[in-house]
């Protein structure tokens, strides 16, 4: 339960930027990042945009702007994360479930944007036990993405990323625009998925969800991972959370009715 | 990322526009400078002179009447400019009119044009040119006429679009219902915003105009055989080209290629400074 | 789908009759007399015979009944005498449409090949060596005229290295019938090279384009993220999101293919249809330039028609609406 699948180490990430003429000037992306997701865990990560959390994922898997400059060390299951490595574990032993229904192919059939990847043999008798899983109609498989409700479709980018062989799952904000049955629908997909031994590592903005679903919660901002909480801790009136940020967060919320302002959200 | 974005193009794309602009202009001058200050004796047949290989006397060499061909290539450039904006201005007052009536005047006009330029895009336009020459008899008009008449589609569907989305913009409905006539709109309110569109369009048309033009003569239509026009310095050229006497065919077209290369510089990098979406970077 | 192409079909009927009645009104209004070109220098013709040729062709005639007679020959395929050939212009052109299809044809589909693969090479190597030089080409290309290209064809592989003639589809002298494939074919090489390099030009740009936005889409992030090589990121959606515009495009393409055709033909002394129309335009042929008019149309508008029913045909999005 506690062998760790994914250890990010002081990683920073930075992007030149023209300014004007030929000087150029860095931005900080992600600065000094440490974090660690277990086997069987979710971990969320949480953040307002602009806080660095979808680079962290984008980082993770090598699909970062060009533009970008990367240091710091990223293991998954106790080896550094090449190149290489990517190549081999990308797709087999990494998931990745991007947050718009538009990472679909717009000319390609669902059904056989799920089987890339899988054993030419038996992808089809996987794809269909996969949108069996996910409530989807196996008829769906022939039709292109336009042709599919939103809710539908990502249903089916959960079903590209759910593999025999995955270790890790990273889900950047997989629920926003849906309602609140599709939204549990997708955290109790996450929840089976780590039951399943799985390491999901989950990036959302919506706290509340975030702390429904994962074991701990890790709050970023402005490039900087704040703290890591255990997600037990966002209950009442937040005593339990040991970082003031991650407190001033949590009475923000208009649920909670503490609002002591200060912080700003979304 | 929206945390890295990148303003280098941007920068790059304006000082691109000046610097093919000053290209454009440094060529225009010298072609005009040589039109006007160029010595006509060099035009004159010379039997002593003729077929002469390039030389520091005759950078183009001479033809086969001894005619210096430099002097020659700089008037033929001449008049493609000449021809070049007339008929580039004529097509974009074409495309401006038909544009802003079809977006304007309701849905049949609207029909009725777009039948049009389906019509005029349908027969190819090399051979729309050789019946408009043909019609009109040669000569200047008949060239004229024919590549003004050919050029216009693409600008007038842009500006239809153009127009077609502020076509319901508060002021041109203000104006409307103060009773306005669709002339006084289009002129007073849809012709002001669609302007630099048609500049670009004049802009980004001239060197097709001036290949058509060039094409145009090489085929006998338009000039009589004395006037140094592009196209005919090259079929004067051609029945020499087989006895080695390659400069006659091949340097007044190096020299077009250059002039179109630098419009349609001129004409690429200014709509990307204009519309960055459609610009291929 | 049906009704998407009954409409076109029907819309392409319209065009077709548009460009009849505009190129008749054209050639109508022109100030040289068909009778007179005609004739030519031929002065021993009485004024009765005059009289009698005029009635003959209806000259006489309102313009609109002119119009309707000859559109009624036309459609029972009768396109009239060519006075340049002194034949049917059916046989003139039957003769040379061939040649020229040939022609076209081959530079449609080598511009069209290697257009793609250069967009596609161009877009994936954005920025670096490849995609500098294959940008400059097409850049350069496309301000080439045409006929200038043939020109230089022809001073470096004709006469500087001598490994082709200087024109016609055949040798000089040698009657048509006697000319073997492979003179023929030494012949053509020339031709067709100057009118694929010309093609090539805007089918590579408009493919850079096209790929460049498929390679920067979420999709092909996501396919990235899912492991996918390079090659499986082009095959599984690379080609099927850039092919179809390329194809709409090289269809799209006709009209000025059969332009550049003319040019060819015309440096090349290529005896196709392009050359012809000049031959007839210049010599005031008026019933076989408007018969190669309305041909050249028919060409161009096929082209669009094929152009938007692939379109539907293969994009799933436009599939489902039709």
């Amino acid at each position: 339960m506690n062998t760790p699948i994914l250890t990010v180490s002081e990683l920073d990430v930075s992007f030149t930027q023209y300014a004007s003429g030929l000087r150029t000037r860095t931005l900080t992306g992600i600065a000094g990042l440490n974090i660690e997701v277990r086997e069987g865990e979710i971990l969320a990560v949480i953040g307002a945009s602009g806080s660095g959390k979808t680079l962290l994922a984008q980082a993770i898997l090598g699909i970062l702007p060009r533009n970008a400059d990367v240091t710091g060390e990223i293991r998954f299951r106790g080896e550094r994360l090449t190149a290489a490595r990517r190549r081999r574990t990308l797709g087999r032993e990494i998931s990745y479930i991007p947050q718009s229904v538009t990472n679909l192919d717009p000319l390609m059939p669902v059904g056989e944007q799920v089987r890339i990847g899988l054993d030419p043999k038996t992808a089809h008798q996987e794809q269909s036990r996969l949108f069996a899983r996910y409530g989807l109609a196996s008829e769906a498989a022939r039709l292109y993405p336009f042709e599919l409700s939103g809710g539908m479709l990502r249903r089916v980018l959960f079903a590209t990323s759910v593999r025999d062989t995955v270790r890790l799952i990273i889900a950047d904000e997989p629920t926003p625009g849906l309602h609140a049955e599709a939204v549990e629908e997708v955290l109790r997909h996450l929840r089976e998925l780590a039951a399943d031994g799985v390491a999901v590592l989950l990036i959302t903005h919506d706290i509340v969800s975030a702390v429904s679903v994962a074991e701990r919660v890790a709050v970023m901002n402005g490039g900087r991972l704040i703290t890591v909480e255990p997600a037990a801790a966002f209950t009442g009136d937040g005593d339990g959370l040991g970082h003031p940020f991650a407190r001033d967060l949590w009475r923000a919320l208009p649920q909670n009715r503490f609002s002591i302002g200060g912080v700003e959200w979304h | 990322m929206s945390t890295a974005t990148d303003h280098r193009p941007r920068l790059r794309a304006r000082r691109d526009v000046v610097v093919s602009l000053s290209t454009v202009v440094l060529l225009v001058t010298c072609v005009v400078a040589g039109h006007l200050f160029l010595d006509d004796t060099a035009l004159r047949p010379n039997s002593a002179l003729r077929l002469l290989p390039p030389s520091i006397g005759h950078p183009f060499g001479t033809d086969h009447l001894g005619r210096d061909l430099f002097t020659r290539v700089v008037k033929g450039l001449a008049l493609s400019l000449g021809i070049g904006v007339l008929t580039a201005a004529i097509s974009t007052v074409i495309s401006a009119v038909l544009g802003i009536c079809a977006a304007l005047l309701g849905r049949r006009v609207d029909g009725v044009i777009s039948w049009l330029i389906d019509l005029s895009i349908g027969i190819p336009h090399l051979i729309f040119m050789i019946l408009l020459a043909f019609t009109v008899g040669g000569g200047i008009p008949g060239i004229v006429l024919g590549i003004a008449f050919t050029h216009w589609m693409s600008l007038a569907l842009l500006v239809r679009a153009d127009v077609k989305q502020i076509r319901d913009a508060e002021f041109i409905l203000v104006a409307r219902g103060l009773g306005r006539s669709s002339l006084f709109i289009a002129c007073r309110h849809v012709l002001p915003l669609v302007l630099p569109q048609l500049l670009v369009g004049f802009v980004l048309m001239f060197p097709h105009v001036i290949l058509h033009e060039a094409a145009l003569t090489f085929l006998g239509f338009g000039f009589s055989p004395q006037t140094p026009a592009i196209g005919i310095l090259l079929s004067e050229g051609m029945p020499h080209i087989s006895s080695g006497m390659w400069w006659l065919a091949v340097l007044p077209g190096l020299a077009l290629l250059l002039l179109v290369l630098g419009f349609a510089r001129l004409g690429d990098r200014v709509r990307t400074v204009l519309d960055p979406a459609t610009s291929n970077g | 789908m049906p009704r998407l192409l009954l409409l076109r079909v029907l819309r392409l009927a319209t065009l077709l009759i548009g460009v009849s009645v505009l190129a008749f009104a054209l050639v109508h209004n022109s100030p040289i007399d068909p009778i007179q070109a005609y004739i030519g220098a031929n002065v021993d013709i009485t004024d009765e015979q005059l009289a009698r040729l005029r009635e003959q062709w209806g000259l006489d005639r309102s313009p609109i009944e002119q119009y309707l007679a000859w559109a009624r020959e036309m459609i029972q395929g009768n396109f009239g005498t060519s006075t340049l050939y002194e034949a049917p212009v059916i046989d003139v052109m039957g003769a040379r449409f061939g040649a020229s299809l040939a022609l076209m044809g081959v530079a449609w589909t080598m511009s069209g090949v290697l257009g793609y693969l250069l967009g596609v090479t161009a877009a994936t190597h954005r920025g670096r060596l490849a995609d500098r030089l294959i940008s400059w080409y097409s850049y350069t290309l496309s301000a080439t005229p045409t006929f200038w290209l043939g020109i230089v064809f022809l001073v470096v592989f004709s006469v500087w290295l001598g490994w082709f003639p200087v024109g016609l589809a055949g040798p000089q002298g040698v009657p048509a019938e006697d000319v073997t494939f492979a003179q023929r074919l030494h012949h053509f090489v020339l031709p067709s090279i100057t009118l694929s390099a010309v093609g090539v030009a805007n089918i590579a740009m408009h493919t850079r384009e096209k790929m460049t936005d498929v390679l920067n889409s979420d999709y092909v992030a996501f396919a990235r993220a899912r492991g996918e090589s390079d090659w499986q990121i082009f095959r599984n959606h690379g080609f099927r999101n850039s092919v179809v515009p390329a194809v709409t495009l090289q269809f799209a393409y006709f009209a000025e293919l059969f332009g550049g055709s003319v040019l060819a033909e015309t440096v090349f002394s290529y005896p196709g249809l392009g050359s012809t129309l000049t031959e007839a335009a210049l010599g005031g042929d008026v019933p076989l330039l408007l018969g190669i008019v309305l041909v050249s149309a028919v060409f161009v508008f096929t082209g669009n028609l094929i152009a938007d029913v692939v379109n539907a045909a293969i994009d799933p999005r436009i599939r489902s609406r039709a």
